[in-house]
């Protein structure tokens, strides 16, 4: 029998993402993939898979399936309780989840998403270099109930790994690290301190596009038109109002509103975990990427 | 050139013109540098994603100064022929942007059939193709956006053209339409149009 897993209740948005399909955003469809990357690689290498498998990406719980034969899962990201064969199992450690059994993951009590890899990975089809959904690129659709979703054959080698300790997703405060963007000019020294010393708060407006804060708006140093230029995870984009929007995986591949800062890989992560009413605050990381003043860089000392 | 920092993973090479931008992209193309994942040029910038576990942000930044934004004379001999695009000129702002421009209808219909366009850049949404043609022309966007422009709308907008590949909000205004199938993810190059392509539109009877 072909292993897979038949889903009887997706929760909200349950979704088969990976690492994304980088290539296309000069076509308009941004690399998208897992929200969070580093909970997604996570539970492929506990089960033993190569970082780059398809996973379940499940958003606030809700997520019931059922095994179609023996299976090897594991459940990272946000923190809640899961049951194999209505037995709670640890998260973050590889389980046995025996064939016909259901699995169940509740509403997290900590963070938005979870991660469900299982051992073959999930084996749905292809789309340009990746099996993950996106809404703006219109690839995929999220899982319903009645989906059967086909897992490939499991690695030869058994994880090497039993358990990862990671810290719980935080349920009320969050700083998010982050290095300055290409258009930090086009705000003065006192926006940026705005943005950078305020406390914004975690709107509902929030999906794998972006999340919407509220919060003091940051004010233009300049008027005009940005022309669209090309956009990443993580950014963040002050629109006309000024109220920051913090880029997802799945975001516009290119955008027209000024990018003051951006947000390291591991803060970006952090932000897939948000939940409505958590307050975040955004401080500049010591180093991430191009160096602050790239345009004087060549007068830099190059050796020591 | 500048180039502008973007988070650990992408740098901005921003240029004075749409041409650089697109000779900058074509060139890095042509000689990929190692660790470079994609690259996204726009109106006048380039996006340039990389693997900072292959090459570092100065290193790549360094390499990308190196990177010519002349138009290479010799590739442009070797370039496609444009891609015709057919198109029947019934859309319903038609009349509007004659009126706006001094023109008869026809006369954009004229004009519209005899610039050979250029894709500058794709966004918006899959396919979306921000055309440039020499027409020297700037057409305003409606007012209010329409909440459902069909697929396969032929539009103007600023400067640009574009065709919607699928039914989505826009604020565009629509001069035809056309048959032409702009995204498709199961061809093997999914998007008619990409960057630096030239297209001819034709007309044809509605």
């Amino acid at each position: 029998m072909t292993r897979a897993l038949a889903i009887l209740a997706p929760g909200p948005l349950a979704s088969v993402q990976d690492l994304g399909r980088p290539g296309f955003a000069r076509l308009g469809i941004a690399r998208g993939g897992a929200a969070d990357r580093g909970a997604c690689a996570l539970a492929n290498r506990l089960v033993g898979n190569p970082e780059t498998a398809a996973v379940l990406e499940i958003t606030a719980g809700g997520f019931v399936a059922r095994a179609q034969g023996a299976l090897l899962a594991a459940v990272t990201g946000a923190a809640g309780t899961v049951r194999i064969a209505e037995r709670i199992v640890a998260t973050h450690a590889p389980q046995a989840w025996p064939d016909a059994e259901m699995l169940r993951v509740d509403a997290p009590r900590a963070g938005l998403r979870s991660y469900l890899a299982i051992a073959g990975g999930v084996d749905t089809p292809v789309v340009l270099g990746s099996r993950s959904y996106s809404r703006l690129g219109g690839l995929g659709a999220p899982l319903e109930a009645g989906d059967v979703v086909p897992i490939g054959s499991p690695p030869a080698a058994f994880p090497v790994v039993d358990h990862a300790i990671v810290p719980e997703p935080e349920r009320s405060a969050v700083t998010l690290a982050a290095t300055l963007g290409p258009r930090a000019d086009w705000f003065g020294a006192e926006a940026l301190e705005v943005l950078l010393g305020s406390t914004y708060a975690v709107t509902p407006h929030l999906d794998r596009t972006g999340i919407r804060l509220a919060g003091p708006p940051v004010r233009r140093a300049r008027d005009g038109e940005l022309p669209s230029e090309g956009m990443v995870r993580g950014a963040v984009q002050i629109p006309a109002q000024g109220i920051p929007i913090i880029f997802g995986s799945d975001h516009p591949a290119t955008g027209g509103y000024p990018v003051p800062l951006v947000l390291t890989p591991a803060a970006a992560d952090l932000a897939a975990q948000l939940t409505p009413g958590m307050s975040v605050r955004l401080r500049l990381a010591p180093h991430a990427g191009l160096a602050r003043r790239p345009d004087r860089m060549s007068a830099w000392p190059r050796t020591n | 050139m500048k180039v502008l920092p973007c988070g650990a993973e992408a740098v901005l090479a921003q240029f004075d013109s749409l041409d650089e931008a697109l000779a900058f992209d074509a060139a890095l193309a042509a000689g990929p540098v190692p660790g470079v994942l994609e690259c996204v040029p726009a109106a006048r910038t380039v996006l340039v994603c990389f693997d900072p576990s292959v090459i570092g942000a100065d290193f790549l930044a360094a390499q990308l100064r190196r990177v010519s934004t002349r138009p290479p004379a010799v590739r442009r001999a070797a370039a496609p022929a444009p891609v015709e695009i057919p198109v029947r000129y019934d859309g319903p702002d038609l009349d509007l942007v004659a009126a706006h421009l001094g023109w008869l209808r026809e006369e954009v219909v004229a004009r519209h059939t005899g610039s050979v366009w250029r894709v500058g850049f794709v966004g918006f949404s899959p396919g979306f193709a921000y055309l440039v043609g020499t027409a020297d022309w700037a057409v305003p966007r409606r007012a209010e956006p329409r909440l459902a422009v069909p697929a396969g709308s032929v539009a103007l907008a600023g400067e640009y053209c574009g065709i919607y590949p699928r039914v989505s909000p826009g604020g565009w205004q629509l001069i035809g339409s056309t048959d032409a199938t702009l995204w498709e993810p199961s061809r093997s190059e999914p998007a008619l149009l990409t960057p630096g392509l030239s297209v001819r539109f034709v007309a044809v009877g509605s």
